[in-house]
C-alpha cells in the first residue's frame, strides 16, 4: 500500500530499502518479537516450555487455514466458511467413527470431505460467477447448520488414545510439540509456492487486476476453483486435528475461528483488496494474535474480553497503513512546497 | 432510454418480492394443511413479534447494503444494548418505556457513527470494519457483563409487558416495525437521500462525481443501522426478559440472510427495504414451520444458508438477465 506513490522513482534503491524497511511486513515482525520479549519478561509462565507447548497448539489451527486464505485474499477474494467446513469434517468424523470405520480410513476421508465443501464453494464462485462474500456467508451457515443435522448438539469423544495423544503431545516428551513439524512442513511448501512459482506470481496478478491477468494468459477462474478446494482441504485436515486435541467431535467445534484467521491474515498486512501481502507477515500476524491473547488470559483477562483485542487489532491493521500512506502524502506534498517556494 | 432503464429494474423488484411472498404463501398453507394450529392467533402473534425484531435490524442493514457496504456488528450492537437497557430498567423501575427506546437508538446510533467514521475516513472496507466492531462490542458487553444476567423479575412490570401490549390490536413491537419499515422505505424510494444512496451504491465513484454528499449519506446509513441494532436490543429485552452478554449473537448471519433473501443484491444499487422485511418474515416462518412440521431443529440453519445461496442465484439471474436484454435493446437502436 505504501510504495503506490512511490513508482516514479523505482529505481532509487536508497528509498526503495527504506520502504521495505517500514513495511507494514517489517513492522508486524518488529512488533511480534516485541510482544514476545515483553511478554517472556513479564508475564509470569509465558516463557515455559510447557506454555510454548500450548501457544503451538493454540497456533495451529489459525495458522494452517491461513495459509490458503492469504492466496485466496491476495487473489482478492475471500472464504468466510471456513470454520464450518472444519465443524462438518469434526461432525462426519464423530459419525463416521460412531459408524465403526478404523481412523486410518476416517482421517484421509475428512480432508477430502473439506475438499468437497472447497468444490461446492469453488463452483459457485468461479463457475456461476457469484461474489465470493456472499457465497462463503452462505456456505457458513450451510455447512455450519448440516454438521447439526449430522450430530445434533451431541459429542463423540472415544477416538483412540494414540491419536490423540499424538496431537498434544510434544516430540520425544521434550519442549517441541508434535505439531510444530506440520505446523512448519505446510508452511514450508504454501511459502515456495506463493512466493516462489509462476502460479504464485499469477496469484498477485489475478488480486491486482484479474482482466488483465486473464488477458495475459492466467487461467483465473481454474485458479481461484482450486485455491477454494485447497482451502476446504486444509479445513478438513484441521477439523481432524482439532477433534483429535479437544478429543471431541461436536457440531460446533472452531465456530468463529473464521474472524480469528481473517483478522491474523489482514493483520499480517494482507490487502483484503487483493494483489498485496505475504506469507511471513501473515505468520507474524497470527503469533502475534496468538501471543497477545495467550499473555493476557495469564493475566487473567476472560477470554470473552480478549475479543476487544482481536478486533482492535483487526481495525488497527487495516487503518494504520492508510494513515501512515495519508501522513506521508502529506509530507511529500509539503516538501514539494517548500522546494517550489525556495526556487 | 432513461425511463425504460428505471422501470424494467423496478418491474424486476416487483416480481422479486412477488416470489418471497409466494414462497411464504406456499409454505404457510403446506404447514397450516399439516397442522392447522399454525394458523392460530397465538402462532401468528408469535411469528410476527420475533419477525418484527428481525425485520428492524434487517431494515438498517437493508440501507448499508444498498450503498455496496455492509454492517456485521449488528448481533454485538443488539447484544450490547439489550444489557444496557435492561440494567438500566431494573436499576430505575420507575424509567418510563421510551425513554428506555431512545437510549437504545442512542446508544445504537454512536456504535453505528464509529462504523460509519471507520469507513469512511480509515477508507476501510466495511467488511473488515464492522467484523473488527463485531468483536469489539461483544467483548465490552461481556467484560462488563461477565457471567452475569439480568432476569425477567428484575425488570419492572411495565417494560415486560410492553412486548405484549398492543393498540388497536397490533402488538406494540410489530407496530414499531411498520412504522421503521414504512419510513425507510418512504426514504428510500420518495425521498432525494434515499435515491442518492441507490446511486452510492450502483457506482461509487460516479455518485462522488456527481456532487452526492457520499461522506454524510454513508455515515447516516450506518447510524440508522446501528440505532436500528439498538432499537432492536430494547426490543428484545423487553420481549425475552432475560438478557446476558450473549444476547443476539450470531444474529448478523439471520440479518444479513433476511436481506439478501429479500432482494438486496450484495453489490449494492438494487433492492428494497420492503424486500429485505419480507425476507425476515420468511426467514421467521420457516423456523416455525420447522417445529410446528416436527422437522429436526438443527436443519434450520442448513436451510438458511441454502436460501442465502440461491437468493443469490437468483440474483445473478435477474442481473444477467438485465445485462442481455440492454444489450439487445441497444443493438436495435
Amino acid at each position: 500500500m505504501s510504495d503506490t506513490p512511490r513508482k516514479s522513482s523505482a529505481i532509487d534503491l536508497g528509498s526503495a530499502i527504506k520502504s521495505r524497511l517500514t513495511s507494514w511486513d517489517s513492522i508486524i515482525l518488529v512488533l511480534t518479537v516485541l510482544v514476545l520479549v515483553v511478554a517472556s519478561f513479564s508475564v509470569d509462565n509465558f516463557g515455559t516450555s510447557r506454555n510454548f507447548t500450548f501457544m503451538v497448539l493454540d497456533l495451529l489451527p489459525i495458522i494452517l487455514i491461513a495459509l490458503p486464505m492469504t492466496m485466496i485474499i491476495v487473489t482478492g477474494e475471500i472464504d468466510l466458511s471456513v470454520a464450518s467446513t472444519l465443524g462438518l469434517t469434526s461432525s462426519l468424523m464423530g459419525w463416521l467413527w460412531n459408524q465403526g470405520l478404523s481412523i486410518e480410513t476416517i482421517i484421509p476421508l475428512c480432508v477430502v470431505i473439506g475438499a468437497i465443501c472447497g468444490v461446492v464453494n469453488g463452483f459457485l464462485i468461479t463457475g456461476l460467477g457469484l461474489p465470493s462474500l456472499a457465497v462463503t456467508i452462505g456456505t457458513l451457515a450451510l455447512y455450519r447448520g448440516l454438521a447439526f443435522v449430522v450430530l445434533g448438539d451431541g459429542a463423540v469423544a472415544d477416538f483412540p488414545w494414540n491419536y490423540t495423544g499424538w496431537v498434544t503431545g510434544t516430540i520425544g516428551g521434550g519442549a517441541v510439540p508434535n505439531d510444530l513439524i506440520l505446523i512448519v512442513a505446510l508452511a514450508l511448501i504454501f511459502g515456495i509456492v506463493q512466493h516462489a512459482t509462476p502460479f504464485g506470481r499469477s496469484l498477485y496478478a489475478i488480486g491486482a487486476n484479474a482482466q488483465a491477468a486473464h488477458f495475459s494468459g492466467i487461467r483465473v477462474a481454474r485458479t481461484k476453483f482450486w485455491l477454494y478446494v485447497v482451502s476446504g482441504a486444509v479445513a478438513g485436515l484441521v477439523g481432524v486435528l482439532w477433534t483429535l486435541r479437544y478429543s471431541s467431535a461436536r457440531a460446533d467445534n472452531g465456530s468463529g475461528l473464521e474472524l480469528a484467521v481473517v483478522a491474523a491474515v489482514l493483520l499480517g498486512g494482507v490487502s483484503i483488496f487483493g494483489g498485496k501481502g505475504s506469507l511471513p507477515g501473515v505468520l507474524a500476524g497470527v503469533v502475534l494474535l496468538t501471543a497477545l491473547q495467550n499473555a493476557l488470559r495469564l493475566e487473567d483477562v476472560s477470554g470473552q474480553a480478549l475479543n476487544i483485542v482481536t478486533g482492535s487489532l483487526l481495525v488497527l491493521s487495516v487503518l494504520l497503513p492508510n494513515i501512515t500512506t495519508a501522513i506521508r502524502g502529506h509530507w511529500r506534498r509539503r516538501k514539494v512546497r517548500q522546494a517550489a517556494a525556495a526556487r | 432510454m432513461t425511463t425504460l432503464s428505471l422501470n424494467a429494474p423496478a418491474k424486476l423488484f416487483k416480481t422479486r418480492e412477488l416470489g418471497i411472498v409466494l414462497a411464504l404463501a406456499l409454505l404457510v398453507a403446506y404447514t397450516a394443511i399439516d397442522n392447522p394450529r399454525f394458523l392460530s392467533g397465538q402462532s401468528i402473534r408469535d411469528n410476527l413479534l420475533n419477525t418484527a425484531i428481525l425485520a428492524v435490524m434487517a431494515t438498517g442493514q437493508a440501507v448499508v447494503v444498498i450503498t455496496r457496504n455492509i454492517d456485521l456488528s449488528v448481533g454485538s450492537v443488539l447484544g450490547l444494548s439489550a444489557f444496557t437497557v435492561a440494567t438500566m430498567t431494573s436499576a430505575n423501575p420507575g424509567l418510563p418505556m421510551i425513554v428506555a427506546i431512545l437510549a437504545g437508538l442512542t446508544l445504537g446510533a454512536v456504535a453505528g457513527l464509529v462504523n460509519g467514521v471507520l469507513v469512511r475516513f480509515g477508507k476501510v472496507p466495511a467488511l473488515v470494519v464492522t467484523l473488527g466492531t463485531l468483536y469489539i462490542f461483544r467483548g465490552i458487553t461481556y467484560s462488563w457483563a461477565g457471567g452475569s444476567q439480568v432476569n425477567a423479575d428484575e425488570l419492572p412490570r411495565h417494560f415486560l409487558t410492553f412486548a405484549n401490549d398492543n393498540l388497536l390490536g397490533i402488538p406494540w413491537l410489530v407496530l414499531i416495525a411498520l412504522i421503521v419499515v414504512g419510513a425507510a422505505s418512504l426514504m428510500m424510494r420518495n425521498y432525494r437521500v434515499g435515491r442518492e444512496l441507490y446511486a452510492m451504491g450502483s457506482s461509487p465513484a460516479a455518485a462522488e462525481l456527481a456532487g452526492i454528499k457520499v461522506a454524510r449519506n454513508l455515515l447516516g446509513a450506518f447510524v440508522l443501522s446501528g440505532a436500528l441494532a439498538g432499537l432492536a436490543g430494547v426490543l428484545y429485552a423487553a420481549r425475552f426478559g432475560t438478557v446476558d452478554a450473549a444476547a443476539g449473537t450470531g444474529y448478523e448471519l439471520n440479518v444479513v440472510a433476511a436481506v439478501v433473501v429479500g432482494g438486496v443484491a450484495v453489490f449494492g444499487g438494487s433492492g428494497s427495504v420492503w424486500g429485505a422485511a419480507l425476507g425476515a418474515l420468511l426467514l421467521t416462518v420457516i423456523g416455525s414451520a420447522l417445529a410446528v412440521l416436527d422437522i429436526n431443529q438443527f436443519w434450520q440453519q442448513a436451510i438458511v444458508g441454502a436460501l442465502i445461496i440461491l437468493a443469490i442465484c437468483a440474483d445473478r439471474l435477474v442481473a444477467v438477465r438485465i445485462a442481455r436484454s440492454l444489450r439487445k435493446r441497444d443493438a436495435h437502436v
